[in-house]
């Protein structure tokens, strides 16, 4: 079942880096602006979504690293667990943050907390997780078209 | 406002029941999803509305609206949506694999 | 002796290793482990038979449940250490003849002593404990263990059959216990016995006394196989022997009259005790001998012989009783012996019963079967198997030289005792008690007869019976043995007995008798020529003459119809209860999920709204209403026509972009509503949930057309729109019932604590964070369970020519 999507493809091509970068500013906002690790992973996931939509599930993949959503999801929990578990170290109760200001030359004065590592952990399970649902889903499919 | 909202939340309440209550899979579906929406919406409104601005600090506003009833919406709203993919698989396969989607038909055995 | 409430443990502690040394030394019985046990809590125990019999009894508390005041209390006293000795004693023989007795290659060894590692804990625990609480669980262990042991030979069906029975019978009477122990507690405020033995005085008056007393009762006699809840204990003797002759004969039915006793100080002396417990103590006494003497199978002999004797203990205490109402005095000492001759023919009938049970046990061993009309003549054939019969089934009949014939001739002058009261109506009714006494001895003495002569003298039929081993099974003989020299010891020396071990258990059934003196004679085989005498030579007489004459008579046993036997009534009971539980569960688990679903619902609506309407808490006030602008309006109605649309819809496609519509509406109202969060991520959400729609779409079934008409279903919408309207009466009422300031505040300085300006995001990262955590884990499942649908129906080789 070959389609003729000309302008779709020709959108998603420009719309997928848009997106992307978007979800970075959204995931890097999300400390102090609307935003934050649910929503940076998801509009990566709804990003890569476009692709597999524009294109087929095949090529895309060939085209995205090599790895497996799923084990990037797991990742992504057990970021979250271990941050978690960093506050021990430092004698403090699980899942403890710690937040403070660096001046970095070129970008001033930075705030870096920990939350943020944790954050990454949600985004990365979250997208991770959606994409496998879509991946799997959409690769039955085909199977199931021929 | 909140009287419309209770209003609007009962009919998506009614909606979602109905359809969960009928024969196909699909309307099952629906129907949940529906209903998650009414909860989402019912979760903000009995947290209150329009009490200030949006909950992010930072001088804009004197007072803000209810942050503990997003972060729990915020929440959901990401269960919802990993159930609502994992009960459309569940049809989707279960109709791949029984050649139905009707829910008579999908019955238990009758000696459990 | 405060490790008092280790004894009880350590058979606990014990059984969870049994199946390990099962299965790691398979060469040697495992019984050899066990023995030990028994043997170490009976040394214990006898080491504090003279500190009990002189000084006061012993007491150790472990607190439990404090809060709810039930405290692990042990508790020994002269009564307590009776119970404990025989428990740990007859243990011991039994376990020893359990090692002859079950093959270790056949058996499943480790269930055997686990189950009665099981009970021994289980029985000593309520011997042994002061708490009312403690003692039901203990008791309630008990019932369970005897279950697993009845059943022990579960393939059959007999004892499937028979562990049912048992337990329910026995479980209903617990049951029954347990609610008559909390009103006893609510009545008296505490759940310690011996509190409640110092308030006696009081609670007489109490109008929930009686309630208690009759339930606490019922838990006694159907525990003890009192008429007409002896029933189990026949069906039970499908339990291995040994089983038998712990469980069923020496212990646990005892426990019944371990607890009549044990709250004799607490309700005697009321008219209403006295004639319940020893009624049916004597009813009991003439069933299970009457019906004792048809049986042919030698178990079940005894098994009535044992509902009679428990039977005969319970009127004893029951008749005792009177002592009470008297209180110490003159009249009073009249009726103490009652008590004596009850405790005193409890140790005897463990020791005549077991050494019997044993001795059926061997017969069955050696013939392969207890069958009356196959078996006779083994007396040459088993010479020492035979003098222990004698022993033991002489004994039961009262005669000496042995135990049975003194606590016989107690028991006798215990009921013409009971005769001569004038409380209680007695006066007019007090003769029934030696003549049904008298006349079911008579009885008792004729199974005697018929245990001892149609198995031993006759004629011999080696063709009728299975097997004959000629193997000699000395180890299963010891145990009878000691049991046998005990029933002839005991006759001769009955007094150090008494002193030690009796006087001090009557002194705590009648604890107030204990302070001024019981004055009890001691005890003697010859007293002259008294009416008990009397009485057991008629007994004999008659007896002979009966037994000889038994072919004339032995007619009337088949005059009680069926339909009122109580087995029939029992089965038709349980059938009756099965078939209509069967039919209301069919009614209702109809296997469909949309039936399911409605009773949720349906439940759901009612309990919320009858709570509501109970509380009264509905509450509108339309001035706490915020402002609504045009917008909102707008948005409201679109949302509602999207329900609509999703509804209403013909087609699939049209459903699922009605719901993607709905998404996007709600993450609208969230930016109304000043959530940008919400917004954005709903927004997100929503578009990759219509892709995954219609990912599936393509390939799930049309809408049926029988839906496309909206099958109209009346119930299912009444309960459709309840859900809605209660729905909506919530969350108006939340909005008016506010009770509590907002807890916000308290994220509002996010800022300093978090170092973040976005509220929900510090919430969900840092102040909730382990919230967040294990949402993100249960997404992930969903993840793998959705790969895991997928995945493993592909690789199962259905539609191997795909890949």
């Amino acid at each position: 079942m070959k389609t003729n999507d000309v302008i779709l493809q020709t959108v998603t091509k420009v719309a997928t880096f848009i997106i992307l970068t978007f979800s970075v500013y959204l995931f890097l906002a999300g400390h102090h602006n609307p935003g934050g690790g649910f929503i940076g992973g998801l509009v990566v996931a709804s990003a890569i979504t476009l692709l597999f939509l524009a294109y087929d599930v095949k090529t895309v993949r060939a085209g995205l690293p090599p790895v497996d959503f799923k084990i990037l999801a797991i990742a992504g929990v057990l970021l979250a667990v271990i941050t978690g578990m960093g506050s021990f170290v430092f004698g403090k109760p699980f899942l403890s943050h710690a937040f403070g200001e660096l001046d970095l030359p070129f970008f001033g004065n930075t705030e870096f907390a920990t939350s943020v590592i944790f954050d990454v952990g949600v985004a990365l399970a979250v997208f991770g997780t959606a994409l496998s649902i879509i991946y799997t889903i959409s690769e039955d499919m085909c199977i199931w078209r021929r | 406002m909140e009287t419309l909202m209770a209003v609007i939340i009962g009919i998506l309440f009614s909606i979602g029941a109905y359809l969960i209550l009928s024969k196909s899979l699909l309307r099952i579906i629906l129907g949940s999803s529906v209903i998650a929406h009414g909860t989402h919406l019912l979760i903000i409104t009995m947290g209150g509305l329009k009490t200030g601005g949006p909950p992010i600090l930072g001088g804009r506003a004197d007072s803000y609206t209810d942050p503990l009833p997003q972060a729990l919406i915020l929440t959901a709203i990401v269960i919802n949506f990993a159930l609502t993919a994992f009960l459309l698989v569940l049809a989707y396969r279960s109709y791949a694999k029984l050649g139905t989607d009707n829910m008579d038909q999908l019955r238990g055995i009758n000696d459990e | 002796m405060s490790g008092l409430f280790l004894i009880i443990l350590i058979p606990f502690l014990y059984a969870v290793i049994v199946p390990f040394i099962f299965k790691r030394i398979p060469q040697l019985h495992t019984g050899w482990f066990v023995l030990p046990i028994p043997v170490v809590l009976f040394v214990y125990l006898v080491k504090h038979i003279t500190l009990v019999a002189e000084a006061s009894p012993f007491i150790h508390t472990v607190p439990w449940i404090p809060s709810l005041g039930i405290n692990f209390t042990t508790y020994v006293d002269g009564l307590a250490l009776i119970f404990g000795l025989i428990i740990s004693g007859i243990g011991t023989l039994v376990t020893l003849y359990s090692i002859y007795y079950l093959s270790k290659e056949r058996e499943a060894l480790d269930n055997f002593y686990v189950y009665l590692l099981l009970f021994m804990g289980a029985m000593l625990g309520v011997v042994f404990s002061d708490n009312i609480l403690v003692l039901y669980l203990f008791w309630e262990l008990t019932s369970i263990s005897s279950f697993l042991l009845i059943a022990y030979w579960y393939q059959r069906k007999g004892s499937r059959y028979g562990a049912q029975k048992a337990l329910l019978i026995t479980i209903f009477g617990g049951f029954a216990m347990l609610a008559g122990f909390l009103l006893l507690a609510n009545i008296t405020d505490t759940f310690s016995i011996r509190e409640m033995i110092l308030e006696a005085g009081g609670i007489t008056a109490h109008p929930l006394f009686l309630t208690s007393m009759v339930l606490i009762l019922l838990g006694a006699f159907t525990k003890s196989a009192q008429f007409p809840f002896h029933i189990w204990l026949p069906d039970a003797m499908e339990a291995p022997t040994p089983i038998s002759a712990y469980l069923h004969s020496a212990t646990m039915v005892k426990a019944g009259i371990y607890l009549i006793a044990r709250f004799t100080p607490i309700f005697g002396g009321s008219m209403e005790w006295f004639w319940i417990v020893s009624g049916v103590g004597l009813i009991t006494l003439f069933w299970g001998s009457f019906s004792a003497v048809k049986q042919k199978d030698l178990k079940a002999m005894l098994a009535f012989s044992t509902i009679s004797q428990l039977g005969l203990i319970i009127c004893l205490l029951g008749l005792g009783s009177a002592a009470m109402y008297y209180g110490p005095g003159e009249n009073a000492v009249l009726y103490i012996p009652a008590i004596l001759a009850a405790i005193f023919h409890l140790v005897n009938h463990s020791t005549f019963k077991g050494c019997l049970f044993m001795v059926v046990g061997v017969i069955d061993h050696e013939t392969g079967t207890r069958d009356l009309r196959r078996l006779g003549g083994l007396m040459g054939l088993m010479p020492v198997t035979f003098t222990l019969a004698v022993i033991g089934s002489f004994s039961m009949a009262g005669l000496p030289p042995f135990n049975g014939f003194l606590s016989k001739e107690l028991f006798f002058k215990g009921v013409l005792n009971a005769s001569r009261l004038d409380i209680f109506r007695m006066e007019t009714w007090g003769m029934l008690f030696p003549a049904i006494a008298w006349i079911a001895s008579i009885f008792t003495f004729i199974y005697c007869m018929i245990f001892v002569f149609k198995t031993f003298t006759g004629k011999y039929y080696p063709q009728r019976l299975e097997n004959i081993k000629p193997k000699k099974p000395w180890g299963m003989l010891f145990p009878p043995a000691v049991l046998a020299s005990l029933v002839i010891l005991f006759f001769f020396f009955p007094n150090p007995l008494a002193q030690y071990l009796l006087l001090p258990a009557v002194a705590s059934v009648l604890p107030d008798f204990a302070e001024v003196g019981l004055g009890l004679e001691p005890i003697k085989a010859w007293h002259g020529w008294t009416p008990e005498l009397f009485m057991t030579m008629g007994v004999v007489g008659i007896g002979v003459f009966l037994y000889i004459n038994f072919p004339k008579w032995s007619g009337i046993y088949g005059r009680l119809p069926g339909k009122f036997r109580l087995n029939y009534i029992y089965d038709s009971l349980l059938r009756i209860t099965e078939k209509s539980f069967d039919r209301i569960t069919r009614g209702y688990m109809t296997g469909f999920l949309r039936d399911y679903l409605f009773y949720i619902f349906a439940f759901f609506v009612l309990v919320l709204a009858g709570v509501m309407f109970v509380l009264k808490s509905f509450a509108f006030n339309p001035a706490l209403n915020n402002s609504i602008s045009i917008y909102e309006v707008v948005l409201a109605l679109a949302m509602v026509g999207a329900a609509l649309m999703i509804l209403f819809s013909r087609t699939k496609l049209v459903a699922i972009i009605s719901l993607g519509i709905m998404g996007y509406l709600v993450a609208m109202f969230f930016v109304v509503f000043r959530a940008p969060d919400l917004a954005l991520t709903q927004l997100v959400v929503e578009t990759v949930t219509t892709v995954l729609f219609l990912l599936c779409f393509y390939f799930l079934p049309e809408l049926t057309p029988e839906i496309r008409k909206i099958g109209f279903n009346a119930a299912n919408m009444v309960v459709a729109l309840g859900v809605g309207l209660l729905v909506t009466a919530m969350a108006i009422s939340a909005q008016n019932n506010r009770f509590f300031a907002p807890i916000s505040w308290f994220f509002e300085n996010s800022h300093e604590l978090a170092g973040a300006k976005n509220i929900v995001n510090a919430i969900l990262v840092d102040f909730r964070g382990f919230d967040t955590m294990l949402e993100i884990l249960v997404f992930c499942i969903a993840g793998i369970g959705v790969y895991t649908l997928i995945k493993l129906c592909l690789t199962e080789g259905e539609r191997n020519e795909n890949k």
